[in-house]
């Protein structure tokens, strides 16, 4: 076990290495000198040489890269065109707001999502399989900033019940866990969830199925077996692929809710990337991509080890 | 009158080529196919950066030699290198160590036959009647597949897919445009040695090619290629774990044991006078009819031994009931075929000089 | 030469003409249309894919011509059935003629993906080895990307336009679907049918698109089927930033985005051009869903 922990680590590596490659090189495939906006209009060729020195970019582009890593392992992610300050300190409460809504997200994704598997895998087989199905199938094609929209138009517009946008009143920085600070959370936390709630559906249904028609469970049943036992047997078995389910919907998340936070006004990283990409500040894109991927692989890692702590009849060479 | 046919081996043919094969090169005293030293080690990897840390010795060391005409029979437990072996002699992997020489021409050497001419002349019939089988193919598209891949003209191709279906029995309406998950095991079968045969090779491979048969499918088919021999001049090599197959099947036999032939020679004599203690074994485990013939105790003991770390000496040794220190000394051989030896056996106690308590003594004849 | 017996198990002698066989494709095609589902789900496609096609014949306005006067206009309106948008231009000419470049953005990504990947696939499938692990390390750096991050890191950094964003989304696209393809391909490969194949000394190529690609293509297909309403969701979400098709063009993405700011005064304009991203991502997975059912059952 140890030696497939270490094993997955040691491969993680060269991952890592190739993202931070792709991040790097995203910068230097922008269309347009990449100092572009930082270039005064009509400077004169010596002070373009002079800013294109001071940031480095006359020398040849692996001598850059292996700077610019070299930066990044040490912490520093580059500084802000716009707002002047590191990337870092941008970035961090950036995720953490987008983390808070994740995690909200993902938690109202299992409760629906498990709600949902267990009564569609009750129902498998039965003529309200294939309309429940459809249900479930919903939840996936739907554009869940759409989603957002409606959910705005609904309980903001026309019943007045909670916020439109924002985090709150007085931004990221005050928010706590009473109501006044909740009540922004619920709506982009519950469009959110649609997508894992979708995934965690069907997997749950597939496991109660699957458990349910079981010969042993067949035995539970004519022994006179209590719903409950058998309801916690279902659990037992459906609980690691869920929770490696909800594990890498947590880190798709990380990466994915720009669209929503867009449409909610939320502070988290969707939003800081946003601003980036119209402000052409690329140091503080490449920056974010870069946390942001590295979140992903990260968070990818430990869901595959804790899954095979978890699970014992998955086999690693 | 004419003498009873036997090869250069001394075996009995059960068929005689009439006129000799214009690709022939070597002449009826050549053998066709010669075997020397073919050895095969599969690496299991493990540990942190995936080294190999052991090997399975799957084939190690083997040397055969089949002469033109005849059925050499392969016999061996599941497991023995039996598979593996016919897969390194179509060079469908590639041997670790060892020399192929057909008709007496080296394969892969400089001068010699190149593997792709190996081909031609050279085919085989796998287990599974299914999975050898293109299932989004026609059968006849899966026949003439060979031919035209080979430059042949498709229509000429699909002509010859139809003679050679109508030689193994099936009606080429009927079956031409069918799909293999419309045919039986049998016919599929069937369909198999077609398409092995369409390339119009001289030596034939049959890995278990009758076992996943029901028994009456099975006659069938074993009577078709015993047919199939005689009109088209062929050698096969016919592998299997069923010992009465094997003896229906073959002139000659080979034993194979965790990965070493073990013996060799003629099948009546094999049957009757089995030298080597695993093949007295296997022979002796066969049920009989006969109520006097009854076994109180099974004829191997213990467990087959891991193909990974085999033992030291004679691989045998853990389950010989004639086992003796020599045994885990020094590793038998078969000796050699080439020099007409008629049935040679690697065992010590049938080597003069070896040090076994029940060997020959020193210039016995034996 | 005498015959061998030729009666076997199972042979029905057959009098008359040939028997009719079914290909595998005729008989996937044939369950499809039996599903009830599929078909709806098809019929509604191909009204939106028509109305796209004929737009100029259909709509029943300019979708370009703004007017001050008549902007957001609530749907019910004599003239304009389904509203207008906040600068005046009739919404259902731009839903009909938005159909045209959703539907293009959202499908060609994944047919180039498809074409991309699955020749990838197929070939670090088939060749092994070396091949196979250079080419599916690069892949798996690119899927080490969350796909929506991807699709905006790229399309970000190369601007907006119809171009870039097939690009980027084709890009996003390839690793999953190269992924499934060097799967089915590995599998194929250990096949007896393809040993065989070898062992006639046919070449490489000719074994690959002769016995691999044909028993490839189901599962690929089936895979990719299943991106294009992610693709056609994720198109219009990149026109949704800003990212992908400019205004003025008409774009169900693009539409929710400008629309957006309206949604105090005018919420049921807002949220229309989502409901048709929603209709037809619903419909393209159905209908995908259906495909895989019926390559799902064995013959």
């Amino acid at each position: 076990m140890l030696i497939y922990v270490l094993r997955r680590i040691l491969y993680t590596v060269p991952i890592a290495i190739g993202v931070s490659l792709v991040c790097f090189a995203l910068i230097h495939l922008a269309p347009g000198d990449p100092l572009s906006s930082i270039i005064p209009e009509g400077a004169s060729p010596e002070t373009v040489a002079q800013i294109r020195t001071a940031y480095g970019f006359d020398r040849p582009l692996p001598v850059q890269y292996l700077k610019w890593l070299g930066h990044v392992v040490t912490g520093d992610f580059g500084t802000s065109i716009m707002t002047r300050r590191p990337v870092l300190s941008e970035v961090l409460p950036a995720i953490a707001n987008t983390l808070t809504l994740a995690a909200a997200a993902v938690t109202f994704g299992f409760l629906l999502g498990c709600a949902f598997g267990v009564v569609s895998g009750y129902v498998a087989g039965t003529p309200t399989d294939r309309a429940v199905t459809a249900v479930s199938i919903t939840g996936v094609s739907i554009p869940h900033y759409w989603l957002g929209m409606v959910l705005i138009v609904v309980f903001a517009v026309n019943l007045n019940l909670l916020p439109a946008t924002g985090m709150g009143e007085g931004g990221s920085g005050s928010f706590g866990f009473g109501w006044d600070s909740l009540q922004y959370l619920i709506l982009p936390a519950l469009t959110l969830s649609v997508i894992p709630a979708g995934i965690i559906a069907r997997s749950v249904r597939g496991t109660v199925a699957e458990v349910r028609k079981q010969d042993y469970m067949q035995t539970l049943y004519a022994k006179g077996l209590p719903g409950r036992r058998v309801f916690v047997h279902v659990v037992k078995n459906a609980l690691p692929a869920v929770l490696a389910v909800m594990g890498l919907q947590l880190a798709q998340l990380l990466g994915g809710s720009i669209l929503v936070e867009t449409v909610f006004s939320w502070p988290g990283t969707g939003f800081l990337l946003n601003n980036a990409i119209f402000t052409r500040d690329l140091p503080m894109l490449q920056g974010t991509i870069l946390v942001l991927a590295m979140f992903f692989v990260l968070i990818n890692l430990l869901v595959d080890i804790l899954q095979t702590a978890v699970d014992p009849r998955i086999k690693r060479a | 009158m004419s003498a009873v046919p036997t090869s250069p081996r001394g075996a009995v043919m059960t068929s005689v080529p009439s006129d000799p094969d214009p690709r022939d090169r070597g002449g009826p005293a050549q053998p066709l196919l010669i075997v020397e030293g073919l050895k095969k080690h599969f690496p299991i990897r493990g540990g942190l950066l995936g080294r190999p840390q052991a090997w399975v010795q799957a084939v190690d060391g083997v040397d055969l030699v089949v002469d033109k005409g005849e059925t050499l029979g392969i016999v061996g437990e599941s497991g023995c290198g039996k598979s593996t072996t016919a897969r390194l002699l179509m060079h469908l992997m590639t041997p670790d160590a060892g020399q192929i020489i057909f008709d007496g021409e080296a394969v892969g050497a400089l001068r010699g036959l190149s593997v792709r001419d190996l081909r031609r002349q050279m085919q085989m019939v796998f287990q599974d009647s299914y999975s050898s089988l293109n299932p989004r193919m026609t059968i006849e598209d899966s026949i003439a597949f060979g031919l035209i891949a080979q430059g042949t003209a498709v229509k000429d191709a699909k002509t010859r897919a139809a003679s050679m279906l109508r030689m193994v029995g099936l009606t080429p309406d009927m079956f031409a445009q069918r799909y293999p998950h419309e045919l039986s095991g049998g016919q599929r079968q069937r369909v198999n040695i077609a398409r092995a045969l369409t390339m119009g090779p001289r030596l034939l491979i049959l890995d278990e090619a009758v076992s996943a048969l029901d028994k009456s499918v099975e006659a069938q088919v074993l009577n078709l290629l015993q047919e199939l021999k005689r009109n088209l001049e062929l050698t096969y090599i016919f592998i299997s774990h069923d010992l009465n197959v094997i003896q229906y099947m073959s002139d000659r036999v080979l034993v194979m044991y965790l990965g070493k032939a073990v013996e060799v020679g003629p099948v009546d004599e094999i049957y009757r006078a089995p030298k080597h203690p695993y093949t007295r074994a296997l022979l002796s485990s066969r049920p009989s009819m006969d109520p006097r013939r009854r076994m109180s105790k099974p004829p191997l003991s213990g467990d087959p031994p891991n193909p990974i770390n085999p033992p030291s000496g004679c691989r045998f040794r853990t389950r010989c009931p004639i086992a003796e220190p020599v045994c885990s000394d020094t590793v038998p051989l078969l000796g050699s075929l080439k020099g007409g030896e008629a049935h040679p056996v690697a065992c010590h106690a049938h080597r003069p000089g070896s040090g076994h308590s029940a060997a020959p003594s020193e210039g016995a004849v034996h | 030469m005498s015959q061998p017996a030729i009666a076997v198990a199972g042979a029905a002698p057959f009098k008359g003409k040939r028997p009719a066989t079914r290909s595998f494709w005729r008989n996937v095609l044939r369950r499809l249309l039996q599903d009830r589902f599929t078909m709806i789900c098809f019929g509604v496609l191909m009204l939106i894919i028509l109305a796209a096609i004929f737009a100029p014949l259909i709509a029943p306005h300019d979708p370009y011509r703004t007017s001050m006067a008549r902007r957001l206009i609530a749907p019910g309106d004599a003239r304009h059935w389904l509203g207008t948008d906040e600068l005046g231009r009739d919404l259902l000419s731009r839903l009909i003629y938005g159909g045209r470049l959703s539907l293009f953005t959202g499908f060609t990504p994944v047919l180039l993906a498809t074409l991309i990947g699955g020749a990838l696939g197929v070939i670090a499938g088939y060749v092994g080895g070396a091949v196979n692990m250079l080419i599916m390390r690069v892949i798996d750096v690119f899927y080490a990307f969350p796909s929506v991050l991807l699709a905006v890191a790229i399309s970000g950094v190369l601007g907006a336009g119809i171009g870039n964003t097939i690009l980027s989304l084709t890009l996003v696209f390839i690793p999953p679907i190269a992924r499934v393809a060097e799967s089915v391909a590995t599998q194929m490969r250990a096949q007896d049918f393809v040993e065989a194949a070898r062992a006639t000394g046919a070449a490489n190529w000719r074994i690959v698109t002769a016995h691999v690609v044909p028993n490839v293509t189901g599962p690929i297909l089936s895979y990719a089927s299943s991106l294009i309403s992610v693709s056609i969701v994720l198109a219009s979400g990149l026109s949704f930033l800003g990212l992908g098709i400019t205004p003025p063009e008409p774009e169900w993405g693009l539409m929710l985005n400008t629309l957006r700011q309206a949604i105090y005064v005018a919420p049921l304009n807002a949220i229309i051009p989502g409901a048709m991203i929603f209709v037809t991502s619903m419909c393209f997975n159905l209908m995908s869903d259906g495909l895989r059912s019926a390559m799902d059952v064995k013959q």
